[in-house]
C-alpha cells in the first residue's frame, strides 16, 4: 500500500536572525484532517515556523512541503498557486480596516474567482454564519470587539474553503468565555470544512480541547510530538514544566 | 610640541563616536537609495503582470491628482503673485516691467511647479500613504494579503507609485496655469501692465520646450516621492512608533531628493 503523504511536512528547517538562531533543526508531519498545535512559550519561534510553512519567509536550511511539494525554491508567482490552499486567521486579526466586514471575507473571492454577486454574497454570508455572526457584514472592523473580529478573519479564512487553515494565536487576548467560542469555532471549521488545522498557541487548555496532536516548540525544536493525552505523560522537563502551569504539578 | 598623552582623554572617544556617526547615515542612507532603487524593480516588474486593478488605480489617481487640486492651484495662485509683485519691484528700477510675464512663467514653468508641487505630493498624499502602508504593516494587514495569495506589491504599491508618475504632471500643469494667472493678475490687474504686452513678451520668451522640462521634471518628482513613501510604510516595523518614524523618514527623504534631482536634471536640460 502507498505511503500516505502528510498535508504539511518540515524536515531539519533552520532560521536565525542576525545572532539570533530561532529555528535549529525542526521536523514535524501534519496529517491530512486532523488539527496540530504547535505549543510553546512566547519567542520560542511559533509564528517563524508558521510563516516558513506559508512561505512569508525563506529558511537558512531545510524543507517545507505541502502536499508533498517542497515550497522552499518556490518563486512569488509559484508561491501564490501554493498559498491558495491555505487560510490563515491571525494574532490580531489582520482585518483590512478600510473595508467592512462583507468586503473583507468576499475579498478571497473576489480575487481568486469569477463568481456572481449573489453566489458571492451567498458564500460570505454562510460563512459569517459558521462562526456565528450575523448583522455585522456591513460594519467596519473598528466597530466590532476583539472576539467578533478574530471570527470574521476565520471566515476570511476559510471563505475559498481551503484544504490548510493556520491560525496564529487564536485565543490571545481573549476572555474565558470568548476563548471557548472561538475553540468551538476552530473544532467546527475541522468537522465542517474537513480542513487540516495547524495552530500556534501559547494557550494549554485550549491546544488539549482543540488538537489531535500537539507538538511542543523549544530552543528552536519540536521535543516532544504527540496526542494531548500522550503528551500529557511526557518526561521533557520544559514540557512538564509548561503543562504543570495548567494541570498542576501532580 | 602636542604632546599626544596631554590630550583630553575624550577627544578621541568623541572623533570615534562623531566618524561612527557619519559612517553610520552614509551606510544606512545607501541601503535606503538601494532599496527604493529594489522597489521601484518590483514595482515595475508587477505593474505588467495581470490582474490589472483599475479600480485601486483610478482611487489613487482621485486621492493623489483629484484631492490635491486645491491645494496646489492655492499655491500655484500665491507663489506666482508673490513672484511677479517682488520682480515688478525689481524691473521698474530699470523701466523693464514687461519682463515681469516672461520671468514668472519661465520660473514656474521650469522649476517652481515641479518642485511646489511635488513638495505639496509629498506633504499630501506621500504622508498620508507611508502611514496608511506602515499601520498596514504593522497591523499584519501586508502579510494577510500575501497569506491570500495576492501580491501586496501590485495591489498596494503599483496603483500609488503609477498615481505619483501620471498624476505629477497634472498637477505641475495645473500649477503653471494658477501660477501665470497670478502673476497676470498682479502685473495686469494690480500694477496696471497692459495684457497685450503681458500676453506678447511671455509668448515671445517661453517656449515649448520650458513647459516640457517642467512636465518631465514633474513625472519624475511624482514617481519618487511616491515611491519613497512607498518604501518607507512598506517597510516600517516599530508599532505606532515605527510608523510616525516611518513617515517623518519619507517626507525628509522625499523633500531633499526633489531638490537634488531638480538641479540634476537641470543639468540635463542645459
Amino acid at each position: 500500500m502507498a505511503e500516505r503523504i502528510p498535508m504539511i511536512s518540515v524536515r531539519d528547517l533552520y532560521k536565525s536572525f542576525g545572532e539570533h538562531q530561532v529555528l535549529t533543526g525542526v521536523d514535524l508531519d501534519v496529517e491530512e484532517g486532523t488539527t496540530c498545535v504547535i505549543l510553546g512559550g512566547s519567542g520560542s519561534g511559533k509564528t517563524v515556523l508558521m510563516k516558513h510553512i506559508i512561505g512569508l519567509l525563506k529558511p537558512d536550511r531545510g524543507q517545507v512541503f505541502v502536499e508533498g511539494e517542497d515550497v522552499v525554491p518556490l518563486d512569488d508567482l509559484e508561491l501564490e498557486r501554493v498559498r491558495r490552499k491555505f487560510g490563515m486567521v491571525f494574532q490580531g486579526a489582520a482585518l483590512f480596516d478600510s473595508m467592512t466586514v462583507y468586503e473583507n471575507v468576499s475579498f478571497p473571492l473576489r480575487e481568486h474567482s469569477k463568481l456572481a454577486e449573489s453566489e458571492i454574497r451567498k458564500r460570505v454570508l454562510d460563512k459569517l454564519a459558521i462562526v456565528g455572526l450575523h448583522d455585522v457584514a456591513e460594519k467596519y472592523p473598528a466597530e466590532l470587539s476583539g472576539g467578533m473580529r478574530k471570527r470574521v478573519g476565520l471566515a476570511r479564512a476559510i471563505v475559498r474553503d481551503p484544504k490548510i487553515v493556520l491560525y496564529d494565536e487564536p485565543t490571545t487576548g481573549l476572555d474565558p468565555i470568548t476563548t471557548d467560542y472561538v475553540d468551538e469555532m476552530i473544532l467546527t471549521a475541522k468537522e465542517k470544512l474537513g480542513v487540516t488545522s495547524l495552530v500556534i498557541s501559547h494557550d494549554v487548555a485550549s491546544s488539549f480541547k482543540v488538537a489531535d496532536q500537539i507538538a511542543f516548540l523549544s530552543d528552536g525544536k519540536i521535543v516532544a510530538h504527540a496526542p494531548p493525552a500522550q503528551l500529557r505523560a511526557s518526561t521533557h522537563p520544559v514540557v512538564k514544566l509548561f503543562l504543570s502551569t495548567w494541570f498542576g504539578k501532580n | 610640541m602636542t604632546d599626544e598623552g596631554q590630550r583630553p582623554p575624550g577627544r578621541a572617544a568623541a572623533l570615534t563616536a562623531a566618524v561612527a556617526w557619519v559612517g553610520e547615515r552614509a551606510i544606512a542612507g545607501v541601503e535606503a537609495f538601494l532599496g527604493v532603487v529594489s522597489l521601484g524593480g518590483s514595482v515595475a516588474r508587477w505593474m505588467v503582470r495581470p490582474p490589472f486593478r483599475l479600480e485601486n488605480l483610478f482611487a489613487q489617481f482621485d486621492f493623489v491628482g483629484v484631492g490635491s487640486v486645491l491645494i496646489v492651484a492655492l499655491t500655484g495662485l500665491f507663489t506666482g503673485m508673490v513672484f511677479a509683485t517682488q520682480s515688478w519691484s525689481a524691473f521698474e528700477r530699470f523701466g523693464a516691467e514687461s519682463l515681469v510675464g516672461p520671468t514668472v512663467a519661465i520660473t514656474i514653468t521650469r522649476e517652481l511647479a515641479p518642485v511646489l508641487s511635488a513638495l505639496m505630493i509629498t506633504m499630501r498624499a506621500g504622508s498620508a500613504t507611508c502611514t496608511e502602508l506602515g499601520t498596514m504593516r504593522v497591523t499584519e494587514q501586508v502579510d494577510a494579503l500575501e497569506t491570500m495569495a495576492v501580491s501586496p506589491v501590485q495591489y498596494l504599491l503599483v496603483p500609488r507609485v503609477l498615481a505619483g508618475l501620471l498624476m505629477g504632471p497634472l498637477l505641475a500643469m495645473l500649477f503653471d496655469t494658477a501660477g501665470i494667472f497670478g502673476g497676470f493678475a498682479v502685473a495686469v490687474l494690480i500694477k496696471g501692465l497692459s495684457v497685450g504686452t503681458f500676453l506678447l513678451r511671455t509668448q515671445d520668451i517661453v517656449g515649448p520646450d520650458d513647459v516640457t522640462e517642467g512636465l518631465v521634471k514633474s513625472a519624475v518628482f511624482g514617481l519618487v516621492v511616491m515611491l519613497i513613501a512607498c518604501y518607507r510604510g512598506y517597510y516600517a516595523s516599530g508599532g505606532a512608533k515605527g510608523v510616525g518614524q516611518a513617515t517623518t523618514n519619507a517626507m525628509v527623504t522625499s523633500a531633499v531628493s526633489v531638490f537634488i534631482l531638480d538641479y540634476l536634471l537641470g543639468l540635463l536640460f542645459h
